[in-house]
């Protein structure tokens, strides 16, 4: 498949052109956060306090890694499955985070956040978690140490194999993609009764 | 009466876990790299060219297949006339304890599901689900499993009334309204019967019993190719984009059940459906 080649951070001009179904490679940094990041991060908001990181234009990946073993940069990083953080993501969105990188349904809430303020979900394959740490060049803790797997981590990526699950207009992949087997398969049934 | 070391089980724990954790099964690896081909999506097709590629370098490199490593589950059958020196599920935890820090492995278990969540840093405890039976042997499987897919599973506890067609109804729509959510293409592990823990302890066995496998009962061998056929025409796909290959088994165990009820639990493992056994 031939991927487009994206440089992060995601401005709003860079996160327009991308629709629902491309391919992309995603280069630069990307920081990490699951649940517990993810409620930290919204009880700060909610005390009126600044947070650890700028997520303006910036990128989120739903991630847990693995540990490094010896010669690796990162352990296995695949991601986790997104709707766990879709209480938290329409306040992040409208900050100006930009992208999000996870797997799986999110909720009408975030998708209308999303297409409030330009912002476009990723997917990266469930599973594929070995293949994908190999696209990590660089990992680091910025904050939440405590949680382990769990804390904000920055990571320079490099050629991140990714898809645009739902873009800026509201696009989606998860609809379109199996409505557009079913069709064909209801095709090749109809040629087969006639045939 | 034989004597089995406390350590031997520990040591066949630790190898049990790493060799599970890094090396995916032959039949799965196998109905990934058929579904390459046979995939009338090109997209899911990349998918799941993409997953057979992560497999291959997660096995030469000896690192975990997925970073969930999940919550360890066993399945043991203990010979009766086995003797065990040492606490049996100590050197469980020990093993898991020791192959999960070795193995760079990552630790995914809180101390309490509601209040504190503080990780428990060396991902036990571990779930073990043990039967006495005949023998002096002892017969070991242990099964991780990730969150991402547990998390989509149920059960629920229908009145025999619902028969065949109450139970086909209920797998599918478990697995089209997980969709995309536990990775698909994924394994279905269905349990019918026995009471509510039962069941659900059948349906986690069955995530394990591996792809291209039947129920030993034709009736119910059948139910689980007339499932499969079902559930991959539903198009969800490879990771939900779309495509022929949304589960590559669905596996059904039965057992004795009440004269009131039919329980029906269905597990869904992801395509990472891990598994090693050992018998000491």
């Amino acid at each position: 498949m031939n991927a487009k080649r994206i440089k992060l951070p995601l401005t709003r001009e860079r996160a327009r052109v991308l629709k629902a179904g491309d391919a992309v490679l995603l280069t630069g940094v990307v920081y990490t956060a699951r649940d517990a990041a993810h409620k930290r991060l919204i009880r700060l908001l909610d005390e009126g306090k600044p947070l650890p990181i700028d997520v303006e234009d910036q990128v989120i990946y739903y991630v847990g890694p693995a540990p490094a073993s010896p010669g690796h940069a990162v352990g296995p990083a695949g991601p986790t499955t997104s709707y766990r953080m879709d209480p938290y993501t329409p306040r992040l969105i409208e900050l100006g985070l930009r992208g999000m990188i996870g797997k799986g349904l999110r909720s009408q809430a975030v998708i209308d956040a999303m297409k409030a303020h330009g912002a476009v979900y990723f997917g990266a394959v469930g599973g594929a978690a070995a293949l994908i740490a190999r696209s990590i060049r660089k990992s680091e803790v910025v904050c939440y140490e405590d949680l382990g797997s769990e804390a904000i981590h920055r990571f320079e990526i490099e050629d991140f194999p990714a898809l645009v699950l739902i873009d800026s207009e509201g696009g989606n992949l998860y609809e379109t993609g199996p409505a557009a087997f079913r069709e064909q398969a209801e095709e090749q049934t109809r040629k087969r009764e006639k045939g | 009466m034989r004597e089995i070391q406390a350590s031997e089980i520990r040591e066949a724990v630790v190898r049990l876990i790493l060799e599970a954790s890094c090396r995916i099964g032959p039949d799965i690896e196998a109905a990934i790299r058929r579904g390459i081909d046979e995939e009338t999506s090109p997209a899911g097709s990349e998918v799941l060219r993409q997953i057979a590629e992560s497999y291959a370098i997660a096995r030469q490199e000896r690192i975990a297949i997925c970073q969930d490593t999940g919550m360890a589950v066993f399945f043991v059958e203990i010979g009766q006339d086995v003797h065990i020196n040492g606490g049996f599920e100590d050197a469980v935890n020990e093993g898991v304890r020791i192959a999960y820090r070795d193995g760079y492995l990552r630790k995914s278990v809180v101390n309490d599901p509601m209040f504190d969540r503080v990780n428990t840093g060396d991902n036990t405890p571990a779930v073990i689900h043990a039967r006495l039976v005949p023998g002096d042997r002892i017969r070991i499987l242990v099964t991780p499993k990730g969150f991402g897919s547990e998390n989509m599973s149920r059960i629920r506890m229908f009145p025999p009334a619902a028969g065949v067609e109450g139970m086909k109804k209920f797998v599918v729509e478990t697995v089209a309204e997980a969709g995309p959510n536990p990775c698909p293409p994924v394994i279905v592990g269905v349990g019918v019967g026995g009471t509510f823990e039962q069941a659900a302890i059948m349906a986690k066995r069955m995530t394990a019993r591996g792809v291209g496998s039947h129920n030993d009962d034709p009736r119910y061998a059948a139910l689980e190719d007339e499932l499969l056929g079902e559930i991959n025409r539903l198009g969800i796909g490879p990771a939900g984009i779309g495509g022929a290959t949304t589960a590559l088994a669905v596996n059904i165990g039965f057992c004795p059940t009440h004269i009131a009820g039919m329980p029906v639990a269905v597990n869904i493992c992801c395509h990472c459906a891990r598994h090693a056994e050992a018998t000491l």
